[in-house]
């Protein structure tokens, strides 16, 4: 009896070694991965000796593993796109690939995985590719801890870091992404995550998501990108412990949202922003537990968003706390605090007795005529803001803390 | 004419009024600091101060100074003086007091916390302004041999410049919001000294971002090599014009 299992469990340990290895290098049977990809079969790993490799398009159509062994580099001479994975269960690890083409008709990439499965890219280094990673129609991959740089300039000269499309249940982790347009692009991607990534200097944003419902990014820094982050047009996102910093500009969110609903925004940190996070056409969002620090306004609530909690959440030294383009409120304010409260706390319930107003005049003013930021600052517009502060007449009614907080969140 | 400088200056500067101006901008400026925990927001609340209270002090002051020194200067035109001399190193005595006491005030503590070059804009700005406002309390108290009406005058000037021109552009902003005329707008706003100099400071920090597209315009017009230009010509035909027309009526007053 327990004989066949024993024999069961060695064939299953030596499966594996009935791949082979297939070496390439200058000192190797093989000197072109081409070739050795041309005689390897499916589970075999082709293992990449130090060495410059310029061969054009290498085209993946066998389920095999690409072990870079002391960072070779594969190079696309500024005309090919370098790596095209069309096989599932590729795995690709070790490699530095670098100048992939520049098209934007079939936007070529430094790897490219197309309608396959099961793919793992790990820690390979991308340098000055047009796209970075380039996944179209692939589903369960995983991408991680690469490093993906590029001098990109212009918006048009450039692609994304890392670019998923039409894919589901990917996951991103460790990377390390600059330079590139967008940090990190979803576009109809779905139950996927995000985690732990570094998307900074960016043309356009850290990160990009549209049409992607049921992500989520998880403990991502994104950091001076020209535009922040945005997320758009997608239901049931979580975005927790994200760091947005320093995205700082004319045009420039730490997180811009536009027709998100159902989602979640809880621990993340806004600090140094132009706006903390830009609302519109938002619903349903709890935003929990979050920092906004030193951002020229914490939020941006367009009139545009219904049903959104805000709560427990830490406004500190922020020029304007919360904005608004309207005068109808549908979102919930509660027990945030604010540094700016000015209450007292009777009771010892380390609640403010008194309401708390967040959106000052002047916010509400420039929001209608963005020009008078010329007044910014000066001796009238604070006096404004203060007579609003004890009779509350242009603000909007509702827009108010009930419960704010004498002391900051703990988080 | 030195000699007439400095008895003004030395006179001043025994004046109690002036110390204790001196005192309370140093209180000012060191809490300030000590209150915000970065110092260019410190800095900013005390761009906020500056723009309140130097003007103020600067334009009352003086202004009440060259009443009570009416007989001073009866008995100087009695000498033979040219006038011009005499009007010219009160305004020199005056000026020079002003300014050391706001750099003994606001100066030691801005280079003491803040030793960049928004600093040093910043007390060039206050000694201009100081200058300005000076500048005008000669044209005010020239104006009208009733001091309590110059003082008035003088106080209505700083009441417009600190608060109602901006009233002013504000009303401006949202009449002609539907047209574009926000280039227009802003060039009005710095016709008045204060908000050339407090935009000057906004452009200087990172809080221009948030200016949007108006400070995009200023940064443009005032930002820039030529901007610094135009910007600082304005201040001085600021601290000028006012001053040569005293000047001619002083030459031209007859009793």
């Amino acid at each position: 009896m327990r004989i066949p299992v024993f024999i069961i469990l060695l064939l299953i340990i030596c499966l594996p070694i009935c791949a082979k290895n297939i070496h390439v290098g200058a000192k190797y049977s093989h000197q072109k991965i081409k070739k050795a990809l041309s005689e390897a079969h499916d589970e075999d790993t082709i293992v990449i000796h130090e060495g410059t490799y310029k061969e054009g398009n290498i085209i993946i159509q066998k389920k095999i593993t690409l072990l870079g062994i002391n960072k070779p580099v594969l190079d696309g001479q500024n005309k090919y796109e370098i790596l095209s994975i069309k096989s599932s269960g590729v795995i690709v690890q070790g490699l530095i690939i670098q100048n992939s083409g520049f098209s934007t008709l079939d936007d070529p990439g430094a790897i490219k995985i197309y309608n396959c499965d099961n793919v793992i890219i790990k820690n390979n280094e991308l340098r000055d590719n047009f796209f970075g990673i380039y996944l179209q129609q692939a589903n369960h991959c995983k991408i991680e801890n690469n490093r993906i740089h590029a001098k990109g300039v212009e918006e048009q000269q450039i692609g994304n870091g890392i670019h998923c499309w039409k894919s589901d249940s990917i996951v991103i982790v460790g990377n390390k992404i600059n330079g590139h347009r967008d940090g990190i692009y979803f576009e109809f991607v779905t139950n996927s995550i995000i985690w732990r990534n570094i998307s900074f200097a960016n043309i356009r944003y850290g990160l990009h998501f549209m049409f992607s419902n049921d992500d989520a990014y998880i403990s991502n820094v994104f950091k001076n990108n020209g535009a922040g982050v945005s997320v758009m047009f997608t239901h049931r996102v979580k975005m927790f412990n994200n760091y947005f910093l320093y995205n700082w500009g004319d045009a420039a969110y730490g997180l811009l949202l536009k027709e998100i609903s159902d989602s979640y925004i809880l621990h993340n940190r806004f600090i140094n922003n132009t706006s903390g996070i830009y609302m519109e056409g938002t619903n349903r969002i709890l935003v929990e537990h979050n920092t906004f620090n030193e951002n020229g306004w914490g939020m941006k609530i367009q009139a545009s968003c219904m049903d959104n909690v805000i709560r427990e959440n830490n406004f500190l030294g922020n020029t304007f706390d919360i904005s608004t383009n309207g005068s109808l409120v549908l979102n919930t304010f509660n027990e945030n605090y604010w540094d700016k409260y000015e209450g007292y706390d009777l009771n010892k319930d380390k609640f403010g007795d008194v309401p708390y107003r967040p959106l000052s005049l002047f916010s509400v003013m420039v929001e209608s005529n963005s020009s008078l930021m010329l007044l910014f600052r000066s001796f009238m517009v604070n006096l404004l803001d203060k007579s609003e502060k004890i009779i509350p007449s242009l603000t909007p009614e509702n827009f108010i803390d009930n419960k704010p907080r004498m002391h900051s969140v703990v988080i | 004419m030195n000699r007439i400088i400095k008895f003004v200056i030395l006179d001043i500067l025994r004046n109690k009024i002036i110390l204790f101006y001196t005192i309370l901008l140093a209180m000012l400026s060191f809490s300030m600091f000590s209150l915000e925990d970065n110092e260019s927001k410190g800095l900013l609340s005390l761009l906020n101060l500056i723009l309140l209270n130097v003007p103020l002090v600067a334009i009352i002051f003086s202004t009440i100074y060259i009443y009570n020194s009416s007989e001073f200067i009866e008995l100087l035109i009695s000498q033979p003086i040219k006038r011009n001399k005499i009007w010219i190193s009160l305004y020199l005595g005056l000026n020079t007091s002003l300014i050391i006491s706001f750099i003994i005030g606001a100066g030691i503590p801005i280079l003491l916390y803040s030793p960049n070059l928004i600093g040093i804009i910043l007390i060039f700005i206050g000694c201009i302004i100081s200058v300005i406002f000076t500048s005008l309390a000669f044209l005010c108290s020239i104006i009208s041999r009733d001091k309590a009406k110059g003082i008035g005058m003088s106080i209505l000037i700083w009441l417009f410049f600190s608060l109602l021109f901006d009233g002013l552009i504000m009303f401006l902003l949202f009449q002609l919001a539907d047209y574009p005329m926000e280039n227009w707008i802003a060039l009005i706003a710095a016709l008045n000294p204060i908000d050339l100099s407090r935009i000057v400071i906004l452009l200087q920090l990172d809080l221009s971002a948030m200016l949007g597209f108006t400070g995009a315009v200023f940064k443009q017009t005032f930002g820039t090599g030529w901007g610094i230009l135009f910007s600082s010509t304005l201040l001085i035909l600021w601290m000028i014009i006012p001053f040569m027309i005293s000047l001619r009526k002083f030459n031209k007053k007859d009793h």
